[in-house]
C-alpha cells in the first residue's frame, strides 16, 4: 500500500506552485522529482566525506571510495547482476548505448544487421545508425502495429545469423508498451545475436532482474528514479565487458601505462576512465533504497491505478485520442485533441501548473507512424494523484474551450 | 505608421487585459487576422527552424518595402506570428533591421522570448530580419 500523504511530504518540489497554482507535475517519464532523503545524501556527501576514488590512501579517499563501492553493490543486487564488476557507472542511458555502440565497432562487417525497434527513442536509434555508417552494416528496424506493440511475427522473421545485435526498450518512452523482451532475447541468442535492452522507462516502475532476463546489457539513467541527473547505469555480461574495447582512454582505467603500451585495468574501471561523477553514483544508491522501501509492488499496483483512472477520464474529454493501447504498459498516456495542436494544450495547461510534455517525445519514427505532428504526454509516477489527474482533464477541457 | 507606433498600438491593446487568459484569447484572435502565406510557398524551406508546431514565413518585396504572409498549424503560434507579422510588414527592410523587439516583453510575452522555448519566437524574429537583410543586400 502507498502512504501518500507520506509520500508526497517526502518531495519538497511538490508542494511548489507554477504561475501561481500548485504544481501538478507530469512529466515523470522525462525525469523524475527527488525526495528529501536524496538531496540530502548530495549535500552531506560534499560536506563529509568529499574526496577522489580508488586512488587516495588518506582516509576521506577510503571513505568516499567505500560509499561509490558500496553503492554499486547495492545496484548490482537491485538488478541481480552475477557480479558488481558487471555493473558501471555510466552519466546515463544515452552514455551506455553509446559505450556499447561504439564497441560493436570493432565486430561488425559490411553485410552484418543491427536490429533496433519502431518504438525506440532517438538516443537508441542514433548510435547504431552512426555505428551502421562506420562499419558498413544494415539497420534492420522491427515494425510496431496500431496499438504501439512490436510485431513478433516479423521481428522472428527480421532474425537470422547476420544479426549481431539487437537493441530494444523494455518500456517505449512515447506511448509506455511493455514489450515482451525475455522473449526477443531468447529469440536472439538463437541466432547467435547479442541483446541490448534500453531500461531508462523500466526501471521507475519494475525491478529489472538481468539474469532472468539473460539480456547481455541493461543501460538506464539515475534521474529518472528519484536520483541526480547524469548518472546511469549500464549492466554488461561479464564476457561481453572482456570482450569489448575501452570507450574512453584516461586515469582509473589503466594497469600499467607507458608510452610504448598500456594495459588496461580489470572491469569495471577499463570503462570507467577519469573522476567519475562519485557524488552522483552514492547517492544513485540512496534514490534506489528510498525506492524499495516504498516497494516497487506498491509502487506498480498504485500506477496502474493512475493509469486505469487516467484513462478512464481522460477518454471523456470529446475528440480525445490515446496513442498506446496496448493491455501491456505503465503509467504512460500519450494522447492528442482533435482539431488542436500539442503544443497550443501544452502551453495552456501549462498556465495552469500543469507540466505535460508535448512534441515528439524523442520518437519521431513513432509520430510518423502514426502521422501526426506529436502528442501530448502525461506520465504518472507513485507522488501522483487522481485529484491531480482531475486537475489534468479541467485543465484540458478549459484549453479546448480557448482554442475551439 | 512606423514599426514603433505599430508597436505601440499593439502594446496598449493588450494593457486592457488583466491576466494571461484574456491576453491568450487575445492572441488566438489575432492570429485569425495573419495574412496568411500561399499554399504554394508552404515549402520545407520556408518552414521556421525551432518551432514545435510548424510555422512557414514568406516575404515578398513590393515598392521597397517588405510583405510577409505566414501560418502555423498551432493556434497560439499563428497569432504571435500575427503580432510579428503586423508590427513588421510592409516596413523598409533598413527599418526592420533596426527595429528592437521589447513590445513583445510588454504585452507580457517574455516567457516565450527565451531562446529555449519551443514555439520558436526568437527563430520567427530572426527569420524576419534575415528576409530584411536579403532584400537590403540585393538593392
Amino acid at each position: 500500500m502507498i502512504n501518500i500523504q507520506k509520500i508526497r511530504a517526502d518531495f519538497p518540489i511538490l508542494s511548489q506552485k507554477v504561475n501561481g497554482k500548485s504544481l501538478v507535475y507530469f512529466d515523470n517519464a522525462a525525469t523524475s522529482q527527488k525526495p528529501q532523503v536524496v538531496i540530502d545524501a548530495e549535500a552531506n556527501y560534499y560536506k563529509e566525506i568529499n574526496a577522489n576514488i580508488h586512488r587516495g590512501v588518506h582516509t576521506l579517499s577510503q571513505l568516499a571510495t567505500d560509499a561509490y563501492e558500496r553503492s554499486r553493490l547495492k545496484i548490482q543486487q537491485h538488478i541481480n547482476a552475477k557480479f558488481s564488476h558487471e555493473v558501471l557507472f555510466t552519466s546515463g542511458t544515452t552514455h551506455g548505448i553509446n559505450l556499447v555502440a561504439n564497441g560493436f565497432s570493432s565486430f561488425l562487417k559490411p553485410g552484418d544487421e543491427v536490429m533496433v525497434s519502431a518504438l525506440e527513442h532517438h538516443s537508441n536509434i542514433v548510435p547504431w545508425q552512426m555505428l551502421c555508417e562506420k562499419t558498413g552494416a544494415k539497420l534492420v528496424v522491427i515494425p510496431m502495429n496500431e496499438i504501439g506493440e512490436l510485431i513478433l511475427s516479423e521481428y522472428e522473421r527480421l532474425l537470422s545469423e547476420k544479426t549481431k545485435i539487437v537493441t530494444v526498450n523494455h518500456i517505449s518512452n512515447a506511448l509506455g508498451t511493455i514489450n515482451p523482451i525475455k522473449l526477443m532475447i531468447n529469440k536472439a541468442h538463437k541466432v547467435g545475436a547479442a541483446v541490448l535492452i534500453d531500461g531508462a522507462q523500466a526501471v521507475p516502475h519494475l525491478k529489472p532482474d538481468v539474469q532472468e532476463l539473460n539480456c547481455d546489457f541493461y543501460v538506464f539513467s539515475g534521474h529518472k528514479i528519484c536520483g541526480p541527473t547524469g548518472t546511469g547505469i549500464l549492466y554488461g555480461k561479464e564476457e561481453w565487458l572482456n570482450k569489448l574495447p575501452p570507450y574512453q582512454g584516461g586515469g582509473e582505467m589503466i594497469a600499467t601505462v607507458t608510452f610504448e603500451k598500456t594495459t588496461y585495468a580489470e572491469l569495471p574501471h577499463k570503462f570507467e576512465a577519469g573522476t567519475p561523477n562519485i557524488a552522483g553514483g552514492i547517492v544513485l544508491g540512496t534514490a534506489i533504497d528510498y525506492l524499495n522501501e516504498i516497494g516497487f509492488e506498491n509502487i506498480a499496483a498504485y500506477e496502474h491505478e493512475l493509469l486505469e483512472y487516467g484513462t478512464k477520464q481522460l477518454l471523456e474529454i470529446e475528440g480525445l485520442k490515446i496513442y498506446g493501447t496496448s493491455s501491456q504498459k505503465t503509467s504512460v498516456i500519450s494522447f492528442t485533441v482533435e482539431g488542436i495542436h500539442p503544443y497550443d494544450i501544452g502551453t495552456i495547461i501549462d498556465k495552469l501548473g500543469i507540466a505535460v510534455r508535448t512534441g515528439h517525445h524523442c520518437a519521431q519514427p513513432i509520430m510518423d507512424f502514426y502521422q501526426i505532428p506529436g502528442t501530448l504526454r502525461a506520465s504518472f509516477a507513485f507522488y501522483n494523484t487522481k485529484e491531480e489527474i482531475d486537475a489534468l482533464v479541467v485543465a484540458i477541457k478549459k484549453a479546448q474551450q480557448m482554442l475551439t | 505608421m512606423t514599426i514603433k507606433e505599430i508597436q505601440t498600438e499593439i502594446v496598449d491593446e493588450f494593457s486592457m487585459f488583466d491576466d494571461w487568459m484574456q491576453r491568450y484569447e487575445y492572441i488566438i484572435e489575432l492570429g485569425k487576422t495573419l495574412p496568411l502565406i500561399d499554399e504554394k510557398f508552404k515549402t520545407e524551406e520556408n518552414i521556421i527552424k525551432g518551432c514545435q508546431s510548424k510555422v512557414w514565413l514568406q516575404g515578398e518585396e513590393n515598392n521597397g518595402k517588405i510583405a510577409f504572409t505566414a501560418d502555423s498549424d498551432a493556434i497560439l503560434t499563428k497569432g504571435i506570428i500575427a503580432i510579428l507579422i503586423r508590427a513588421f510588414s510592409n516596413q523598409k527592410p533598413s527599418d526592420i533591421l533596426e527595429a528592437n523587439t521589447d513590445f513583445i516583453d510588454e504585452i507580457g510575452l517574455k516567457e516565450h522570448l527565451s531562446p529555449t522555448r519551443a514555439n520558436g519566437l526568437v527563430s520567427m524574429i530572426k527569420q524576419i530580419k534575415m528576409y530584411a537583410l536579403a532584400f537590403e543586400a540585393k538593392n
